[in-house]
Parts: C-alpha cells; sequence; structure tokens
C-alpha cells in the first residue's frame, strides 16, 4: 500500500517531466516511424488540410508568376510541333519510312507511359529533404512510385504519398532520391543523389573514370527505373570531384527542373509495369 | 484583443510566414536555413502552465511538420524549448515581481540584455536540437554544428527585425500580486 503511495507521490511530483518525456517520445515515434515506405495514417488526413490552405496560397502566388509559366508553357509547345510528322518530309523514293500497323496504338494495346497533368500547390526548395504537393490525388489516378517531370521534360521527383485530392511528391532535393541517370553523350550510368548540404546541387556517382566528361554535359534518365520513360533531362554537369582513392567519378549535376517556380508538371504512368515486376518476382522465388 | 485571440492570430500568423515565405526564398546559402515560427513559444505568457506550454508547443511544431512532411522533427525541437523555457525565465528575470507585473516576455519587461539572452540561448538550442535530429539521419556533425551556429545568427537578426517592426505594447499591471 506504501509502495503504491510513494509511486503516485513521485508520479505527482515529476509529472512535468514525464509528460515532457511522453511528448518527445511521441515526436520521436513519428519521427523516426514516417519514411519513404512507411506511411503514418495520419499523413493522409494533415495531406488534405494543408493542401487546401495550400491551393489557396498558390491562387494568389500564381499570379505573380504567370509570365514565367507562360513562357515555359510556350517553349514546351515549341518543342512539341517540332516533332510534328508533317515537319519532317522525306523525298518520295524508296527511303519512305513505313510504320508497321501492328504496333500502330489504335487500341492502346502497345501505351506504355501515361502523362497526367497536375497543379503544384506547395514545393520547398532549401530544407534538408524538399516535397512538392500536387493538386491531383488517388481519386484523379495517381498511386505511389509513379514518376513525376515538369512541363519541359525534366525529372522532378516521385510520387510518394496520396491522399484522396492531393499528392505528395520526394523532389529530386531529397536525401532518400535515386534516380538512375545517364551521361547523354557517353552512355555511362550512373546514380543521381542529393546530400542536403549544398541546395540545389545533385551527385552523378558511380561514374567509371575511363568516360569522357565535359563541363555542360547532359544527364538524362537511364530508363532502367519503372518510373522514367529513357531520355528524359535530369540536369547538365556543374564540375566533376576527383577522388583519386576511388575508381569512379563524382560529378557535381546542376538540375534541368527550375525548382523554385514549378507551377505544373506531369505524372508519368508507366502502364506495363506489372508484368516485368511479376516476371522478376518470379525469378527470385525460384 | 484578447490574450487569447492575440495568441491564435500569432500562431497562425507564424506558421503563414515560415511556411510560404522562409520556406519559399531560395537558398541564402548552404549553412542557413532561418526560422521563425519558435517565437511563438517564447512569447507565451509568464503564467501559463508548464504542461500547457509543452503542449502548444507541440501543436506548433506539429502545424509545421504537417507543410514540411517531417513529422515530428520541429515539434521535437518545440516542446524542448518550451520545457527548457522556465527554468531560463526564472534565472534571468532580474526584479522582483515581473512574472506578476508584466504579460509575456518581452524587451520592456525583461530589460535588453536579459531578453536577448533568452532568445539567444532559445534560438541556439533549437536550431542545434533540430539540424542535430537530422544530422541522424544524414552524417556530417561538423557540418550540422556549424549549420546551426550561421542559421542561429540570421534567425535572431531576424526577431531583432520582427521586434523593432511589431512593437508589443506591454501594461504595467500593478497590485496583482
Amino acid at each position: 500500500m506504501k509502495t503504491m503511495r510513494n509511486i503516485l507521490l513521485f508520479i505527482r511530483i515529476y509529472f512535468t517531466f514525464i509528460f515532457f518525456l511522453f511528448l518527445m517520445g511521441l515526436s520521436f515515434y513519428m519521427l523516426f516511424s514516417y519514411n519513404k515506405y512507411h506511411h503514418a495514417a495520419y499523413s493522409r488526413v494533415a495531406g488534405e488540410i494543408t493542401g487546401n490552405i495550400s491551393k489557396k496560397y498558390n491562387g494568389i502566388e500564381y499570379y505573380f508568376q504567370l509570365k514565367r509559366t507562360n513562357d515555359s508553357l510556350v517553349k514546351a509547345n515549341a518543342a512539341l510541333y517540332n516533332k510534328l510528322k508533317q515537319d519532317y518530309e522525306i523525298p518520295d523514293t524508296a527511303n519512305k519510312m513505313i510504320i508497321d500497323t501492328l504496333t500502330l496504338d489504335s487500341i492502346q494495346q502497345q501505351r506504355k507511359y501515361l502523362y497526367m497533368p497536375a497543379k503544384v500547390v506547395y514545393n520547398s526548395v532549401n530544407l534538408l529533404n524538399n516535397y512538392v504537393e500536387l493538386h491531383r490525388g488517388g481519386q484523379q489516378g495517381i498511386t505511389p512510385d509513379m514518376g513525376v517531370i515538369d512541363v519541359n521534360n525534366s525529372v522532378v521527383g516521385t510520387v510518394v504519398d496520396v491522399s484522396n485530392n492531393y499528392a505528395v511528391v520526394m523532389s529530386l532535393l531529397h536525401e532518400q532520391s535515386n534516380l538512375s541517370a545517364r551521361l547523354k553523350k557517353g552512355g555511362e550510368t550512373g546514380i543521381v543523389t542529393y546530400d542536403g548540404k549544398t541546395p540545389g546541387i545533385l551527385y552523378l556517382k558511380d561514374i567509371s573514370k575511363l568516360a569522357k566528361i565535359h563541363q555542360g554535359d547532359t544527364v538524362v534518365t537511364s530508363g532502367f527505373s519503372d518510373k522514367f520513360p529513357r531520355g528524359l533531362l535530369v540536369g547538365y554537369v556543374k564540375d566533376i570531384l576527383n577522388d583519386k582513392s576511388s575508381s569512379t567519378y563524382t560529378i557535381r549535376v546542376n538540375p534541368a527542373a527550375n525548382f523554385e517556380n514549378l507551377q505544373y508538371v506531369y505524372i508519368i504512368n508507366n502502364l506495363q509495369k506489372e508484368e516485368p515486376a511479376q516476371l522478376l518476382k518470379k525469378v527470385k522465388s525460384k | 484583443m484578447s490574450n487569447l485571440v492575440k495568441n491564435i492570430v500569432r500562431f497562425c500568423l507564424l506558421i503563414l510566414a515560415q511556411v510560404y515565405i522562409l520556406n519559399q526564398v531560395p537558398p541564402l546559402h548552404r549553412l542557413v536555413t532561418p526560422y521563425i515560427y519558435f517565437i511563438f513559444i517564447l512569447w507565451l505568457p509568464f503564467k501559463m502552465g508548464r504542461r500547457t506550454q509543452m503542449l502548444l508547443a507541440f501543436a506548433l511544431g506539429f502545424t509545421l511538420d504537417c507543410f514540411t512532411n517531417t513529422y515530428g522533427l520541429h515539434a521535437a525541437a518545440c516542446v524542448l524549448i518550451a520545457y527548457i523555457r522556465p527554468f531560463l525565465i526564472n534565472v534571468l528575470i532580474s526584479q522582483e515581481g515581473t512574472e506578476s507585473n508584466y504579460y509575456e516576455p518581452s524587451i520592456q519587461s525583461m530589460g535588453f540584455t536579459p531578453y536577448l539572452t533568452y532568445v539567444t540561448i532559445l534560438t541556439f538550442i533549437h536550431h542545434t536540437f533540430l539540424f542535430f535530429l537530422q544530422a541522424l539521419q544524414t552524417g556530417g556533425y561538423f557540418y550540422f554544428l556549424l549549420k546551426s551556429l550561421t542559421s542561429t545568427a540570421i534567425s535572431l537578426l531576424l526577431i531583432l527585425l520582427i521586434e523593432l517592426l511589431f512593437v508589443r505594447k506591454q501594461r504595467f499591471r500593478t497590485n496583482t500580486i
């Protein structure tokens, strides 16, 4: 009986400290249990609420960036016009290209990538782990692990969390971001990462020292991941860090996407993701 | 304006300023990430209960975490400074009865030097703890120590500007002991 009383007395005296430890423990639990693959239940509700507020704010902010948004859309449009079939006219000789009708996209059988536009409502650039929030979510066909690019075909990031009407994208400027990329000129592949210390600079790792690299070389997606098609812009080589102890280069890369004024992005849905994934699973289980 | 309404307005404005202004500006330098939202905790009334302070600090940090998708990071730092705050106020208050004569900490109620010490220490603890938690995930401890020092300097500059721009008039409440 006396020990019971002592325990109660102890709790009463140190209740503030115990309460402090409880709140601290709660924060730590949330901090270390939330990561890329494990999504907390409250993030869905919180995403809807913060998304709504961000949408209202973006409605105002959007006007100040109309000119820049317009410029980038014009640029994207010009690039698309240049790809129109009527721009390529081959003299009517034996070299005329014939498209095999079997592979024509008439019944959507051959389509691999589907692009879905979305409005950016929030993004950050100067934190250690940066996220972009989009006003398009699970009810509009977004699922986690889809790739995201901006209007000029440069990689922005990967969808990590989805609520009913909003999606959270892990931007390339995120410490857990890993993207398989390739030097456009030489074709050497490596991994693009972000260290969170120098804002706005990506690192391309695992490039063999045999490769010839120059400042300004283009880095594109390799197509090895199932999120992005081949050849999308990632960035441009800034400089090369020569680590003498290693057999590979680490290259600093300026990202091609302008993270500071993102207004519209495209989400890439890989429609043929299932089949190779299942095949790989079957091989691994053998 | 009643004090409750004043604090609610403060909470919302500081969160919005942090999320939509400070987190949006292009990075000044790789060592600088300014924070101002936590002055809500510094400006809480003297007489508020310690558990209420911590609960409010947790709510503030968690609200910011919802916007930046870092659940628990800012909440932990805020709870820590809310826990330390009463001890610091006890040490720094020089005059007898300041806690009962004035409503909340400010230059006017505490005096310039004690108030500056109070703000500097809590800002430094907040930043160091925040960047330390980030360093646990990424490594690079020397870098984060340097980062907390420079970020503290810039944040202090911003807080000083806020103090100069938005003067908080404090009524001297006599005979309230």
